[in-house]
């Protein structure tokens, strides 16, 4: 397992005197996969947009050496955190390979960008492949099919070479053996780097969680393997009692 | 790829043997000089099909650019008529000033006022732009901005009556660069010049359009937040291209100035920047040659049915300008795509939703 660990400490977001996120303590070693679970509105997307810059935060987020909270989002794009959106956003009238190529190029000066892609680079072919859009690479994304989008951003974040993928809820709305095929891609995505998956899909996190952390109203509610959660008495009755 | 480039370069052969060996033949001197004139109407539209039609900057400012390249142009060609050391015919003529102002001398350098026209406004374009593309002023206030701005330059210009000829403008031009302007041939010339500039601008434009750059930009304009995710600063993409397209305006107000003799605040102020963005509209904001050949069919609609009703033409030009974004938002080019779209067979359907292969590798 490598990739590089978050640490969270004291995580707190307000809203207008409302605190979405209302000190959060996490802590994600390098390689896991930990699920992120809780009601709707407990504050799972806040957290993944204050940790990736989006929203204002206090406290702290660690990512490796680096502290996360202050700086601009693309800053933190650059240090290697990379995420997807509750709903696919990809470039709808730019083709597959594009998108795929527009992810990788951060790092490009500009003389490679005035000029035209002459070739496929090796990161986006090993993606397309990864990813299983090989075929359809030259389809503008808006035709791909929900499933196939979301795909399409995990490889973004792949051949943009995050350390730490922060996914959000990736196979909602996926078909049973879509939802099989995207918890292997975490698997193979997983073995050199650190992913945290917000989901409500509760067989999902059975079969491909490492780690979960339930979220409350803003605030850590249980935290531990799949097994030490669904056991959890709290848990239970806040949230698998429930859904 | 290759045939693609083929019929590119088939395009601008044919482009160029229009513009250089069928209009000045088949024009009379003065249709050929309204022609120039187009032509450097359209050169702002290729900018502007850059920075809104893939960039999604709505420029409506550029009179601004078109203003500051044209008086920079002016200038030089006052004081180059005015001869050394001598002050141009409309200050004497007002007889309020004693000297030259400071401002105006650097302009009798050729090799000042030249690059200026061009660098002048790129200069404006790119502090304006610092300012507002990383504040995040976006949409409908950008497009405010951009209009108070080309009104205020305008309203300034029209103040400094003693300085800037007011609302006259600069005109009155005898020569450029040596050449006399009331000869048709040196006329003619000029119209040459504006036609070679603007296949120069429509080729950098492709360029920048097909680069990865060009891709990038479409996806800033499509989704902002995502490019900034993936790790690059928007702002930086936007300020490349809308400093081109100022660049591009203002060498097109620059060349306006010899092929049609004038260059005032009304051609500048809020009315010609959004005239400017109407012919893009009409003709294409997103492909290459649509705000070309939208700038050219405007301004001429303009000119021969402003003659006529001239009362008429500015409710006309508005109802064009809301029935093209309303109906066809890609404007005439979109028109032309769909009809070749038809002549070819469709592509195969998108086959249905292939699981990624570590899936299949495993419930095989
Ligand atoms: N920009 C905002 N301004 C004000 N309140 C917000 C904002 N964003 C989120 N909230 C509130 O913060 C709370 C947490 O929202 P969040 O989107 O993080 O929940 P979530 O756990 O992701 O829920 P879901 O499972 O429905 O996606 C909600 O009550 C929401 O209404
Ligand atoms: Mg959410």
């Amino acid at each position: 397992m490598s990739g590089t660990g978050l640490v969270v400490r004291d995580l707190r977001v307000v809203f207008d005197g409302f605190a979405a996120v209302d000190g959060v303590d996490l802590e994600v070693a390098p390689g896991d996969i930990r699920f992120l679970i809780g009601p709707n509105g407990a504050g799972k997307t806040t957290l993944v947009d204050a940790v990736t810059g989006l929203v204002k935060a206090t406290g702290s987020a660690r990512f490796g050496d680096e502290e996360l909270l202050g700086r601009p989002v693309h800053r933190i794009a650059r240090m290697g955190v990379g995420r997807t959106f509750q709903t696919a956003t990809v470039f709808e009238e730019l083709t597959v390979l594009q998108n795929l190529d527009i992810a990788a190029g951060a790092g490009r000066g500009a003389l490679t960008l005035l000029r035209r892609r002459r070739s496929v680079p090796a990161a986006v072919s090993a993606a397309l492949e990864t990813i299983g859009l090989a075929a359809l690479r030259d389809l503008p994304a808006g035709s791909l099919a929900h499933g196939q989008k979301q795909w399409l951003e995990i490889g973004m974040l792949l051949v943009q070479d995050v350390k730490l993928l922060l996914l959000d809820e990736p196979v909602a709305g996926m078909s049973h053996d879509e939802r099989d095929a995207t918890g292997e891609l975490l698997r193979v995505v997983s073995a050199d780097r650190t992913v945290v998956v917000i989901e409500h899909d509760m067989d999902f996190m059975r079969n491909f969680a490492n780690t979960v952390t339930v979220l409350h109203a803003g605030k850590v509610l249980s935290q531990g393997t799949v097994a030490q959660v669904q056991a959890d008495p709290a848990v239970q009755q806040v949230y698998l009692g429930v859904g | 790829m290759r045939s693609l480039s083929w019929r590119a370069g088939a395009g601008f052969a044919v482009g160029a043997v229009l513009l250089f060996g069928v209009a000045p033949f088949a024009l009379s001197d003065f249709r050929l000089s309204l022609l120039a004139k187009y032509l450097c109407l359209a050169m702002v539209a290729v900018g502007i099909g850059l920075a809104w039609g893939r960039g999604g900057l709505l420029t409506l400012g550029q009179g601004v650019f078109f203003g500051l390249g044209g008086y920079a142009m002016a200038m030089h060609m006052k004081l180059a008529d005015a001869g050394p050391g001598e002050m141009p015919d409309f200050m004497q003529l007002y007889g309020q000033l004693d000297a030259l102002p400071w401002w105006w001398r650097p302009f009798a350098n050729p090799a000042f006022a030249l690059p200026a026209t061009v660098l002048l406004p790129m200069l404006v374009a790119f502090l304006l732009g610092s300012l507002v593309f990383r504040r995040r002023v976006r949409g409908a206030y950008f497009a405010i901005l951009s209009q108070a701005l080309a009104a205020a330059m305008a309203i300034l210009l029209i103040g400094q009556q003693g300085t800037t000829g007011g609302t006259n403008g600069l005109t009155d031009f005898q020569g450029f660069f040596g050449y006399d302007l009331d000869d048709p041939v040196n006329q003619r010339m000029v119209y040459f010049i504006v036609a070679g500039v603007l296949l120069l601008l429509l080729a950098i434009a492709r360029q920048l359009m097909r680069s990865r750059y060009g891709e990038l930009l479409v996806a800033v304009r499509d989704s902002e937040e995502r490019v900034r995710f993936l790790g690059y600063n928007p702002a930086n993409v936007k300020l490349v291209a809308y400093v081109t397209a100022a660049g591009m305006a203002g060498l097109a107000g620059a060349l306006f100035v010899p092929a049609v003799g004038i260059i005032n605040p009304a051609l500048i102020g809020i009315v010609p920047s959004i005239e400017f963005v109407i012919g893009v509209a009409v003709g294409g904001r997103a492909s290459l040659l649509g705000p070309v050949l939208g700038a050219v069919a405007v301004a001429w609609a303009k000119t021969t049915l402003s003659e006529e009703f001239p009362a008429a033409w500015t409710y006309l030009q508005g109802l064009l300008f809301v029935l093209v974004v309303a109906f066809l938002p890609g404007g005439l080019a979109s028109v032309v795509r769909l009809l070749r779209r038809r002549r070819r067979p469709p592509p195969d359907p998108a086959p249905v939703s292939p699981a990624p292969v570590v899936a299949q590798e495993v419930t095989a």
